[in-house]
């Protein structure tokens, strides 16, 4: 069966947003609908992921920084830091200046950096190197992300996952069904004549095509969504503009009142822009850097101190690094291999991976230590409790980041 | 002559897609013309004298200095407000003129140009080059691809926005050269290597903007010695760049493809309309032959419900059928917040390669706002051609003025329990399956 027979069966056969349907509108007042986090809220030490992709190929070399390198200062005349301006992870490593609150983190034990990740055969395209960690699948382009084919294996339930953005990336859309998606802001129920419309259109047609079945689902969902996460929508994000410009923090800060509030979701995703730094890049990667740290230590500080928090595993990546040598703009083009932060209670501390070499290249870019899809594997079975094997295609040795 | 509902339900996915939702008179009243004397006359239409366009000129934007190294903090502060200024007026500006326009095609081209050369108002930051910009799209919209290409080459907005001006001889920014091959012409990794984007990025070193707003070659930083880019081999500049690029026999079927996915379904056409559109297309390059070839397929109408309408398409599509007035900048700011919530302001698309498509404009976050934004509109819309039929007619009413040719079980059943209340039946109707897709 092809995938979109497939969801036509499933909607058809009231699969697909099953949850939805079965809470029966009409039936059941919407007292009772009072979010599934009050009636089946996550059960204790579930473990929690939150990616964080940071779009445009943060660079790797800036980031944590081989500032005991002779060669990293011989690559990048004038675009370097020094010993005294990064914050030292060890001898040799040291976090960008913009970057206190990893740092501390690090300090805490609570920071894991895997060095060298990347993919055979590197692709220097945005689009491309983005889909493929989106994907899983450096080989072919395929279109369903690797969280999205966790959540098929789980029966559809669109509120597994949740995407904080109107627009849900690659990541997260699966064969048969996709991540939630909520946006920041406070937003109010809606009366219930509208609500039942909802729930109509909802419903799917004989005459449907597929691309309408997907609008019918996305009601289904929106109520199933609706249901869990009403009584943290009510009090919305304090000081956030309901927008797609949503900052990572208002972004955090409602995943953190998800979390806290116990609702049944495993898995959030939230994102960053501004890491394309061709040009001038010093000045453009700190602000991002810095907007990613005070958000992230926020955010994990916050974590940190709640029972369900302490179950939370952050996992922050982006699409490549950047050419070792600065082109003459300040700035620096396309690369491969870049750092990946894992953080969190659950999470050992410390180096993963080989720090690649900065002489031995790959015309001119890092060669790979890691392969990202070790990382996933960890994440699945050590967060997600899923054979990794199911959603990767392939095992692939994890990295022994987890407690 | 009689108008069967097939033919009806045609003539409506042409004016949908060839522009911002469609109403039934405007249908009834292209199915007078005929459907390919409408394409031709919409192909061919004067612009300058369409009376929307009359009615919303093109604000007068200025170039701002660089605020110098020795400003003051309130002197950074008062650019920064003024750059921002501008950006919000010239975004309005393009709203109001889409929504105005009463021939679409010239504005949904140039939007759709816009989301293949996406160019964002975040790094660019001058509305006076984005606008500039926008009307180069706009002049060549229904015109010559290669022409067009080879002006977003030299484009001051696309040299700010891809690094263009940082580019000079000795140690290349490889931005530009990899984006045109990449996304504007070839597609990813067809029949092109690294190393090709490495010498194109040589033969477009040199390019500086000038403080009036324009762009020119400084030819000390420009590399003048022999490049070879796909094959051809010498001192290449940006126009033998763009040629060598444009030579390559996957540009055709790749703008083809990409235009099909804008303008006529979310899956890709099959590889006997896709090489029908190639010879149609290429070597002309004429963008009109390309559109012709589209929208006069059989394809064309095989594929309707195929093509998720994106939040520009919507919002645009429901103020023009609900005739909602904009001379108010704050409510057009509450629309363009709207279009923000919904993952899409035109000049601000997420990266180079344009917005997404298809299923990524139907979360449940998205179907939430959209709900919203529907009952806000239909509060402030003129309904008069609802309220004025009976409530029994009233389902057939807004599929006719929201030029839906016919509803589903499904819809029609939701339709009809709102049917007492226009304005609830309309914001409902805007969020159907019928009209989310096209």
């Amino acid at each position: 069966m092809d995938h979109l027979t497939r969801r036509r069966f499933l909607i058809a056969s009231g699969a697909t947003g099953a949850a939805a349907l079965a809470i029966g509108f009409g039936t059941v007042s919407w007292g009772t609908l009072m979010g599934t986090a009050e009636r089946d809220p996550l059960v204790g030490g579930t473990r929690i992921l939150v990616i964080v992709t940071l779009y445009g190929g943060n660079d790797g070399i800036n980031t944590v920084i081989p500032y005991g390198d002779p060669a990293y200062h011989d690559a990048r005349p004038e675009f370097t830091y020094t010993a005294d301006q990064v914050h030292p992870l060890d001898g040799e490593l040291g976090l960008n200046p913009a970057m206190p609150g990893l740092a501390g983190l690090w300090a805490g034990n609570q920071l894991a950096i895997v060095r060298g990740v990347g993919y055979p055969k590197p692709d220097h395209s945005h689009f491309r190197s983005m889909d493929i960690w989106q994907t899983a699948s450096p080989q072919a382009p395929i279109n369903t992300g690797w969280i999205g084919r966790w959540l098929d294996l789980n029966g559809d339930n669109p509120t597994n996952a949740v995407n904080i953005g109107s627009v849900l990336p690659p990541l997260a859309v699966g064969a048969t069904g996709a991540a939630a998606a909520l946006s920041v802001g406070a937003s109010s129920a809606f009366p219930a004549d509208l609500a039942t419309a909802i729930t109509g259109l909802g419903k799917p047609d004989p005459a449907d095509t597929p691309e309408q079945i997907t609008v019918a689902q996305s009601y289904c969902a929106e109520r199933t969504v609706e249901a869990t996460f009403r009584p943290v929508l009510d009090a919305g994000t304090e000081g956030a503009a309901a927008g797609s410009k949503s900052t990572l923090a208002q972004q955090l800060t409602l995943v953190a009142r998800c979390v806290k509030a116990g609702v049944p979701t495993t898995v959030y995703t939230v994102s960053l822009g501004g890491f394309d730094t061709h040009a001038d890049e010093k000045a453009t990667q700190e602000t991002q850097l810095g907007i990613l740290d005070t958000a992230l230590s926020a955010f994990l500080k916050d974590m940190a101190s709640d029972p369900n928090g302490r179950s939370v595993v952050v996992l922050a990546y982006s699409e490549f690094g950047r050419r070792v040598q600065v082109n003459a703009s300040h700035g620096t083009d396309h690369g491969t291999a870049g750092p990946v932060f894992i953080a969190g209670v659950p999470v050992r501390g410390g180096f993963y991976g080989d720090q690649p070499s900065l002489t031995d290249l790959d015309d001119g870019d890092l060669k790979s230590t890691v392969d990202f899809r070790s990382i996933y594997s960890e994440m699945l079975s050590g967060v997600l409790k899923a054979d990794p094997v199911t959603v990767l295609g392939g095992s692939y040795p994890g990295i022994g980041v987890l407690t | 002559m009689s108008t069967t509902d097939d033919d009806w339900r045609a003539v409506a996915r042409l004016l949908r897609r060839t522009g911002f939702g469609a109403t039934g008179p405007e249908i009834d009243a292209a199915i007078v013309v005929g459907p390919a004397a409408y394409l031709l006359s919409a192909l061919t239409a004067d612009q300058q004298s369409d009376p929307g366009v009359v009615a919303t000129p093109a604000p007068a934007l200025e170039l701002l200095g660089p605020v110098g190294k020795q400003a003051t903090a309130a002197e950074r502060k008062a650019h920064n407000a003024a750059l921002q200024d501008g950006l919000a007026e010239l975004t309005r500006w393009w709203l109001r003129r889409m929504v105005a326009v009463r021939q679409p095609l010239t504005e949904k081209m140039t939007f759709c140009w816009h989301n293949h050369f996406a160019t964002s108002r975040t790094k660019v930051r001058q509305a006076a080059l984005l606008l500039q910009q926008n009307e180069t799209l706009r002049t060549h919209s229904r015109g010559n691809f290669r022409t067009l290409a080879q002006a977003m080459l030299i484009d001051p907005a696309m040299l700010i926005w891809l690094d263009g001006n940082d580019n000079v001889a000795g140690a290349p920014n490889e931005n530009l050269s990899r984006e045109f091959i990449e996304l504007f012409t070839l597609g990813h990794g067809d029949g092109y290597t690294e190393q090709d984007v490495r010498e194109g990025a040589r033969a477009l070193t040199g390019w500086r903007l000038t403080t009036d707003g324009g762009a020119t070659l400084n030819s000390k930083k420009h590399d003048s010695t022999a490049k070879t880019i796909l094959g051809v081999t010498g001192n290449l500049d940006q126009t033998g760049f763009g040629d060598a690029v444009l030579a390559q026999p996957a540009a055709g079927p790749y703008v083809a493809r990409r235009t099909y996915g804008q303008l006529i379904s979310d899956n890709p056409p099959s590889e006997d309309v896709l090489a029908a559109l190639t010879r149609a297309f290429q070597p002309s390059w004429d963008i009109g032959a390309l559109l012709t070839a589209m929208l006069g397929s059989a394809d064309f109408v095989a594929a309707q419900g195929t093509s998720v309408i994106n939040p520009v398409e919507w919002l645009v599509g429901a103020l023009r059928a609900l005739q909602v007035p904009l001379t108010d900048d704050k409510r057009v700011r509450t629309l363009l917040a709207t279009l923000d919530t919904l993952g899409q302001v035109p000049f601000d698309p997420p990266s180079v390669g344009g917005w997404p498509s298809g299923a990524a404009w139907l979360s449940t976050a998205a179907a939430d706002t959209r709900i919203r934004a529907a009952v806000a509109l239909t509060k402030i819309a003129d309904l008069d051609s609802i309220s004025a039929a009976a409530p029994s007619e009233r389902v057939d009413a807004a599929g006719h003025l929201l030029g839906v040719a016919a509803w589903s079980a499904r819809s029609r059943a939701v339709l009809n329990d709102a049917a007492g209340d226009p304005r609830q039946l309309v914001a409902i109707a805007l969020n159907t399956s019928e009209y989310l897709t096209n």
